[in-house]
């Protein structure tokens, strides 16, 4: 009996202390892409393993600092350049989001560009906040600041009165405003909006008779709680301005989309 | 970094100027041509402003993490070049497993730093060859066996022992 214990245990550890023995070939990149999947799905079971990674990979930095070279000039301006156009990946949905694959899949069956767009937005919110959450003490009210907006958002699409228009911008992106006259509030979604140009932004307004207020600044696709008061606004406009937004509009409106009633 | 995950320009370019020496050197020693070098870490350098978001303070510095994608795609970019000349003719991996005199010993000799170079000469042979052909040469630890004429589990063990060894020599801290 007590042989029998030992084998089990040695069958139980065994498996371990062979993936265990691989951190160093890992952190060396020395591993073919099998046995790296392997060792990656041990790590995230393994939290000494993962410290030990950690060190070795401080270590292997101190190998490539070693052998430091200049790096060609040129580069650095085609660097500085190419990002322009270069999207940032969005931050990592936590796992207890929805999974990628059930939000296309809900995107194909609704077909819905809004159900779409916030269902990205809720879940690119919820990324942020958690991404956000995990850094310092002063970025947790960044943290508690999107968790608003995303309960703004909420809070305006699942209004009993809440309806939807639908709109297109000369730039070509699709738009489409959730609005609730009960609460006064409305929700911008747009996607496929072109990244403004340096030095400018997207200014959202509330068209009130002909007088334009200010609704509120975006950088991107995605969608946003419009700022202030519906009121007795007809329609939401849509212009180009200076960093940081202007007073009145200083552009010809890319879009003027007329409010549901 | 949080700055660059918000897609600040101006951090991006501190961060640029200070690892881009770094990713340099090592895509150079690995990739040796400085054509294809120049390509490779402009890719890595794009890449790291593209995940930006992704970066975890966790997993280490982001000087480290700069080096860990770049040293990962210069071993790709060797690899998938060596998979495409391996089908033709074995010259590309031929060529890389030239004897550890030949190569390791005058990359050592090259080393920049101090403390690196002490360090290494704490190790055991079998400990540096091992650490120094998969690190700086890109070879997997099955090549690295090959090369040394040394077993599998051997060269699995003698990495991790060299690596903790070099940790422990340069007061790492992760």
């Amino acid at each position: 009996m007590r042989v029998r214990e030992g084998f089990h245990r040695e069958l139980r550890k065994e498996p371990h202390e062979g993936l265990h023995s691989l951190t160093g070939a890992y952190a060396l990149d020395a591993l073919p892409p099998d046995e790296h999947g392997a060792v990656d799905a041990h790590l995230a079971r393994c939290a000494p393993c993962r410290d030990e990674v950690a060190g070795f990979s401080a270590t292997a930095d101190r190998l490539a600092a070693a052998v430091r070279t200049p790096a060609p000039r040129g580069m650095r301006e085609s660097v500085l350049h190419g990002i322009d156009s270069v999207r940032q990946i969005p931050p990592h949905v936590p796992a207890t989001a929805r999974p990628v694959t059930s939000i296309f899949s809900r995107i194909r069956r609704s077909g819905s560009l809004l159900v779409a767009a916030s269902l990205v937005a809720g879940a690119a919110l919820a990324g942020v906040a958690a991404w956000q959450y995990r850094q310092s003490t002063e970025s947790q009210r960044q943290a508690r600041q999107a968790a608003r907006q995303l309960e703004d958002l909420t809070s305006v699409m699942s209004a009993p009165d809440a309806r939807t228009v639908r709109g297109r911008t000369t730039n070509g992106a699709s738009t489409a405003v959730v609005a609730s006259r009960q609460l006064g509030r409305a929700v911008f979604v747009g996607t496929g909006l072109p990244r403004p140009a340096p030095g400018r932004t997207y200014q959202l307004w509330y068209d009130d008779q002909g007088t334009m207020h200010p609704a509120g600044l975006l950088e991107h696709d995605g969608a946003v709680a419009i700022e202030g008061d519906i009121g007795n606004a007809t329609a939401l406009g849509l212009t180009v301005e200076p960093d940081g937004g202007s007073s009145r509009p200083t552009t010809t409106p890319l879009m003027l989309l007329a409010l549901p009633g | 970094m949080r700055r660059v995950a918000c897609g600040d320009k101006e951090a991006f370019t501190a961060l640029y100027d200070a690892v881009v020496d770094t990713v340099f050197g090592i895509v150079l020693k690995i990739v040796r041509d400085r054509a294809q070098s120049e390509e490779v870490a402009q890719e890595v350098m794009i890449d790291l402003w593209r995940r930006a978001t992704r970066y975890d303070p966790g997993k280490g510095s982001v000087h480290a993490w700069a080096t860990m994608l770049a040293h990962r795609r210069a071993v790709d970019r060797v690899r998938s070049a060596e998979a495409a000349a391996h089908r033709d003719h074995d010259h590309a991996v031929r060529d890389r497993q030239r004897p550890y005199d030949d190569v390791a010993e005058r990359v050592e000799s090259r080393l920049q730093s101090q403390q690196v170079r002490r360090c290494m000469k704490q190790l055991t042979d079998i400990q540096r060859q091992a650490v120094t052909l998969a690190y700086y040469q890109g070879l997997t630890y099955r090549e690295v066996a090959q090369t040394l004429g040394t077993p599998l589990p051997t060269v699995k063990t003698r990495m991790r022992d060299g690596l903790i060894r070099l940790r422990d020599c340069m007061g790492v801290t992760a």
